[in-house]
């Protein structure tokens, strides 16, 4: 499809607060990005007009219960049908930060029998609280994800995190199986590195919250549903990255375009 | 019938709890000998069903549904019957 005819739904709910930078990503790539209230969405259940579902980041309901967990629920029952169409059609999801909260709170991250009833990981808090900076993670996927095909593989991506709840855990009992089970279906996408590229193995400041394997972001085994928790849409233009005064004038873009400008092109040619 | 429940929400034993860990450090900093702190989340939920049993059924389908996620919490609840 033609990129000006590509529509982006952003979900937008009480708290959210990164919609903004990510409706300007997609919009500077040239395609239709509408920043819609959930509530609207719930009411004219239009959602298959969209060809790219997005959850931005943020807070929604204030975080009760658990991150994610109120916003995921009335999904569920007011337009878990849609939802579920919507993905099953391949069109892509992306969760960022709270939005990847509210895949896994959804069940449909990890996913792995399909959308499962109740979630199957966690993102839950670390003894380093609220953690506000810059982080880098590292393309692992294989080629499963396929919106991230124009993002080469080992790429490393630096862009903020910015989360109190953000340690990917999975079930304990079944850790390890669970962990091979997400490399057998290539759905591990994103893990945090050093500045070397080699992985943070769990060391703090570079993995920033204790995620088990230094996973920062999954894929659904179908490979269209994927969350994150760093922020690639604040990493989007050269003057938001870090030390550009150093060179004297920021590049046009920065490190987080290649990950919007892959899902776009990956629609164009897909669709 | 109206009943009315007390949920207790608590981190699975195995995972960390930086709550707890924070808690207990401080007041071991008080001078209390404690040896460990859990930190929980409580819910206080008044709603109607048929018999008590529904009542525990509903409650415990809250708990999964909602309350906890089950790949990190535990949960229990205390239910009793209200006029």
């Amino acid at each position: 499809m033609k990129r000006e005819d590509i529509k982006v739904l952003l979900m937008r709910a009480p708290g959210t607060n990164c919609d903004l930078e990510t409706v300007r990503a997609f919009r500077d790539l040239g395609v239709q990005a509408d920043l819609v209230h959930v509530q609207k969405v719930f009411r004219d259940k239009n959602l298959l007009d969209y060809d790219i579902l997005v959850l931005p980041g943020g807070f929604s309901y204030g975080d009760y219960v658990r991150s994610g967990a109120i916003q995921a629920k009335e999904m569920e029952y007011r337009i878990g049908k849609e939802m579920v169409e919507f993905v099953d059609t391949g069109r892509p999801v992306i969760g960022i930060c709270n939005g990847f909260q509210v895949l896994v709170e959804t069940g449909f991250l990890p996913g792995f029998e399909g959308r499962s009833q109740y979630p199957e990981a966690a993102l839950a808090n670390s003894s380093h609280g609220y953690q506000n900076r810059w982080i880098r993670m590292k393309n692992v996927g294989k080629g499963n994800c396929t919106m991230l095909a124009h993002v080469p593989e080992d790429h490393v991506i630096s862009c903020p995190i910015a989360h109190g709840e953000g340690r990917f855990i999975l079930p304990s009992d079944r850790r390890e199986k669970l962990l091979q089970r997400l490399y057998d279906n290539d759905q591990i996408v994103w893990r945090y590195v050093k500045a070397d590229g080699s992985f943070a193995d769990g060391e703090w400041w570079d993995n920033p919250n204790g995620a088990f394997h230094d996973i920062a972001g999954i894929c659904n085994p179908e490979g269209n549903v994927l969350g994150l928790m760093p922020h690639p849409e604040r990493a989007y233009y050269g003057y938001l990255m870090p030390e550009w005064t150093k060179a004297g004038a920021p590049e046009t873009y920065g490190d987080g375009r290649v990950f919007f400008d892959s899902i776009v092109k990956y629609v164009e040619s897909k669709f | 019938m109206k009943y009315h429940a007390k949920v207790y929400v608590s981190l699975k034993k195995g995972y960390s709890d930086p709550e707890g860990e924070a808690t207990a450090s401080a007041l071991q900093g008080l001078g209390y000998s404690v040896s460990e702190v859990r930190s929980s989340k409580a819910y206080e939920v008044s709603f109607e069903a048929e018999t008590r049993e529904d009542a525990e059924a509903t409650l415990d389908e809250m708990c999964r549904r909602l309350l906890t996620n089950p790949t990190k919490d535990d949960y229990s609840f205390e239910l009793s019957e209200t006029r």
